[in-house]
């Protein structure tokens, strides 16, 4: 079974939690590292372990400020393989949080949504 | 006499601890400006943009000679000026490269807001990531959260090696 990963925040890195006993994951802060691929790569395959024996519900919380374009690729991966686990043994909810008034995280979320199927829930808070 | 207050300006090789700082020393001064959080954000991923462009240009497989590393040095300029920030940075580029880069910054720039939407969704669906970790989505990303045309120039240095300036505004 997957441990529960927990990654601090940095500079141009979110924080990471995602646990497999509740089956709650949740990236929060901002993504901006030059390269996306090392920091992201983690994070995939702890959902394929987690792929294998995943709680009947899986949600995923998209708590960010802001990402780079190096890291909306890996983003995309992340929801891939969320995809494939959604169309098996778990029931995936992303939660898309963005700030009020910021467009740009909003329609960020909406460009997932179009090519993800998955079920989006858009939230708009006062602040992340 | 209208006046353009240069936030800050940089000249030399783009390295991860430059970006670093500058992005620290910019989000810094935006901190004590009045302007909206929606126009800082707007700046910040901007500049992310424009920064790790210049950075992943730089090809580090070559020996730092003087000669190179005035090759690989690039500009970055941010200024603001009634309310609008104009974010600037020039680069030397391959001739060869130039001519891909000017065609696709064409494409964007014929694009409206509906139009860019649909060609960032399709590019980020369809793109490969390089083992630099870029996505080829940089320059179409500028271009949507500007929300203005993308200025910009290629001065012809000599037979291989061309200079692109791009002028990116905000308001």
């Amino acid at each position: 079974m997957a441990e529960i990963l927990f990654l601090e925040a940095s500079a141009k890195t979110p924080s990471v939690s995602f646990d497999p006993i509740t089956g709650k994951l949740e990236l929060r802060g901002r993504s901006i590292p030059e390269n996306s691929i090392e920091f992201y790569k983690p994070l995939n395959d702890w959902i394929d372990q987690y792929a294998e024996t995943p709680k009947e519900s899986t949600t995923i919380d998209i708590k960010l400020e802001y990402f780079n374009t190096s890291s909306s690729k890996c983003l995309l991966d992340l929801f891939k393989k969320l995809e494939r686990l959604n169309g098996g043994t778990s029931a995936v909810h992303v939660n898309w949080y963005f700030e009020e008034d910021d467009e740009d995280m909003e329609e960020a979320g909406e460009d997932y949504q179009a090519i993800i199927k998955l079920p989006f829930k858009m939230i708009e808070v006062e602040e992340i | 006499m209208e006046e353009e207050h240069v936030i800050l300006s940089f000249k030399g090789l783009v390295t991860a601890e430059l970006l670093a700082s500058v992005l620290q020393i910019m989000e810094t001064k935006m901190e004590s400006m009045d302007e909206s959080p929606k126009t800082k954000k707007k700046v910040f991923n901007v500049l992310v943009e424009c920064l790790q462009n210049l950075y992943h240009h730089v090809d580090d497989n070559t020996i730092n000679t003087q000669e190179s590393i005035e090759r690989k040095s690039a500009l970055v300029m941010i200024s603001k000026e009634n309310g609008v920030f104009t974010i600037r940075t020039g680069n030397y580029i391959d001739i060869a490269k130039a001519s891909d880069l000017k065609e696709r910054l064409q494409i964007i720039n014929s694009m409206d807001k509906e139009g860019l939407r649909e060609y960032y969704q399709t590019s980020l669906e369809l793109s490969m990531i390089s083992t630099k970790g870029t996505a080829g989505l940089g320059m179409i990303d500028i271009a949507r959260k500007s929300g203005n045309k993308l200025d910009f120039e290629f001065l012809t240095i000599n037979e291989e090696t061309s200079f692109f300036c791009l002028n990116v505004k905000i308001d």
